[in-house]
């Protein structure tokens, strides 16, 4: 049924719809809402079959999970920015074993410094730990890969984050198909469990490994992200079959068959791009856009399909590994490294940067030019940087860099004067 | 599209009231994006909120930069942030208050409008007498219905019964019906 709602209220109801027997989750912006609704629903006795579990932190979340999982009970947990990593020892225990936990991460910047605005940094610190990863474009996605993920998660016996950008899908009230129960039931059928803690058949979850076992078991989970390449695609089909939505998958394009130049990106930003690109292409300009669904699994043969005619790819993405570049870029420049294409690596929306029609242009524009310095900022302040710079030559005593940009862009001075 | 820009503080209802047209805009068959842009998350802190109504979907993602309506809940920003900031030449401007635009000292803006397109109104006093709370929010809305057709009053009635069910929706719905008059009459 059609509602006008917020993005995180319409992906506590897919998780209602989805049958989770255990909640276990601590709030933190943006991804509160969610929880906040589940557990008002758990207590109103809306979820059947459904117990929320209180815990101190994200760390005693995912833990929870963990346990309840292992137990055989279909678990649901959500997280942001610094929960990921209080989360984080669980996060890798939960893939290590094998758990087939869904967790929403409502993606937002990691500090320091502190932010609470979007960027991927929180998804990415996870990138390596063995959980999926999928990425939402809108809040009708976050709805529909949610319940995706469920199969997902419980088919491989693998743990599924599903990412959404805090906020700008977290916050936004849109239009917003919410799936019927029957339908859920009819693409999720209850967890069947590889693995469960029980008396009358015990068995050791969790066991020490050493070197003579160690490599096997992480080529195992390796291995079930291959698999997954094959079971994401063949499961968004069947998910289009029953609600009538191309959702999920593992990359979907935008006019970026046959163009010379393809923007590849994930995440809500190509809502904003597609207008930009579109009057691009008006003025005569070949060029269309990718969005990576699954980053984890990373599809690799899929992009390589689709970029196999472009001349040169801007990758657009709101992550950099520090001291490297952007991450999404370099895992394309891998997957791409025998093609001869240029791939420009663009890193913007950090901290929640606005990203305008405006400056995606003026970019993009340099971009086709191949006039992109490496990685390239995207609407970065060079004076202030270079101030800042100057400030740190100048003498040892120079002070907090994020104190001292606050200053000179004025956010101190304008919050006194507010 | 029409795209709204709603500026006021923490705790004045800024973000509620870009849900509540957001809903209204929905219930007439449209498409309706909103989304709050907070600073710190306190009470008193600026906040900006943003609705974008169409008549279909809407992918845009970025800040509203050119308002068609800018509805600000709280004067005593004007000295703090440029909140008239890319206001389109046929925009609308409504401001909570009991002065007028000159006292305001924002005249001249308000002036380059259209004729209709302008409104002070007390709608902090109408809120306190109506709900017994200062919140401006549900008589701002009100009034803007009764300047444009962007979205009915019944809709926006309908978009406040699903936010406050009962007796505080009641109550709004005095609010706003009594700002919509005041303005249709004014």
């Amino acid at each position: 049924m059609l509602e006008q709602i917020e993005g995180s209220h319409a992906v506590a109801k897919a998780i209602a719809l989805s049958r989770p027997e255990v909640i276990s989750a601590y709030p933190i912006t943006p991804q509160t809402h969610i929880v906040e609704d589940l557990g008002t629903m758990v207590k109103a006795g809306e979820i059947e079959n459904c117990q929320f579990m209180l815990v101190e932190s994200e760390f005693g979340a995912l833990s929870a999970c963990i346990g309840s999982s292992a137990a055989g009970a279909r678990s649901y947990t959500a997280t942001s920015s610094q929960g990921m990593l209080f989360m984080m020892e669980a996060v890798y225990n939960a893939s290590g074993m094998g758990l087939p936990i869904v967790m929403t991460v409502g993606n937002r910047a990691i500090g320091a410094p502190i932010n609470i605005w979007n960027d991927w940094s929180d998804s990415m610190s996870a990138r390596d730990s063995g959980w999926l990863q999928l990425f939402a474009e809108n809040n009708q996605e976050s709805v529909d890969v949610h319940i995706q993920a469920f199969r997902l998660a419980e088919e491989l016996s693998m743990p599924v984050m599903v990412c959404m950008d805090g906020f700008i899908l977290t916050h936004a009230y849109a239009q917003v198909d919410i799936p019927d129960q029957a339908q859920v039931d009819e693409f999720l059928p209850p967890f069947q469990p590889r693995q469960v803690l029980d008396p009358a058949a015990p068995l050791s979850m969790g066991a020490m490994v050493g070197p003579e076992a160690f490599t096997e078991v992480r080529y195992l989970a390796h291995h079930k992200q291959v698999e997954a390449l094959e079971i994401i695609p063949k499961q968004a089909t069947e998910f289009e079959a029953i609600f009538g939505r191309d959702s999920g998958g593992l990359i979907k394009s935008f006019e970026a068959d046959g163009a010379e130049t393809v923007v590849v990106t994930m995440g809500s930003v190509i809502g904003t791009m597609k207008e930009v690109l579109a009057g691009m292409r008006e003025d005569g300009i070949s060029i269309g856009a990718l969005t990576i669904r699954s980053f984890r699994p990373f599809p690799r043969e899929a992009l390589r399909e689709a970029l196999k005619d472009a001349k040169r790819v801007i990758v657009f993405e709101k992550s950099v590994a520090v001291g490297m570049g952007g991450i999404v870029a370099m895992n394309l420049r891998t997957a791409l490294q025998d093609f001869p294409i240029l791939v420009h690596s663009v890193i913007g929306g950090l901290g929640g940067r606005p990203i305008t029609r405006d400056n995606l242009r003026r970019m993009f524009e340099k971009g086709i030019r191949d006039q992109l310095d490496e990685p390239h900022f995207h609407d970065i302040h060079m004076d202030v940087v270079n101030r800042e710079i100057e400030r740190e030559k100048a003498e040892c005593r120079s002070g907090a860099v994020a104190e001292n940009i606050l200053n000179d862009v004025g956010v101190v001075a304008a919050a006194k004067a507010i | 599209m029409f795209q709204v820009r709603i500026h006021g503080r923490g705790g004045q209802g800024v973000v509620s009231a870009a849900e509540m047209l957001s809903v209204a805009a929905f219930e007439e068959g449209k498409h309706s994006q909103a989304v709050p842009s907070f600073g710190s998350e306190r009470m008193g802190a600026p906040v900006v909120a943003y609705v974008r109504i169409d008549n279909k979907e809407i992918e845009l993602r970025e800040p509203v930069l050119e308002p068609d309506l800018l509805i600000v809940q709280d004067p005593t920003l004007f000295s703090a942030i440029d909140v008239f900031a890319g206001l389109r030449e046929d925009g609308y401007l409504l401001v909570n208050t009991s002065k007028s635009m000159e006292d305001l000292g924002i005249a001249e803006t308000a002036d380059k409008l259209p004729a209709g397109h302008v409104a002070a109104i007390s709608a902090t006093e109408l809120a306190i007498r109506h709900l017994r709370r200062p919140t401006p929010n549900t008589v701002l809305l009100g009034a803007f219905t009764a300047m444009s057709d962007i979205v009915k009053i019944e809709s926006l009635f309908k978009a406040i019964e699903r936010k406050f069910p009962g007796k505080v929706g009641e109550l709004n719905i005095a609010a706003a019906q009594a700002a919509y008059s005041a303005a249709k009459s004014g």
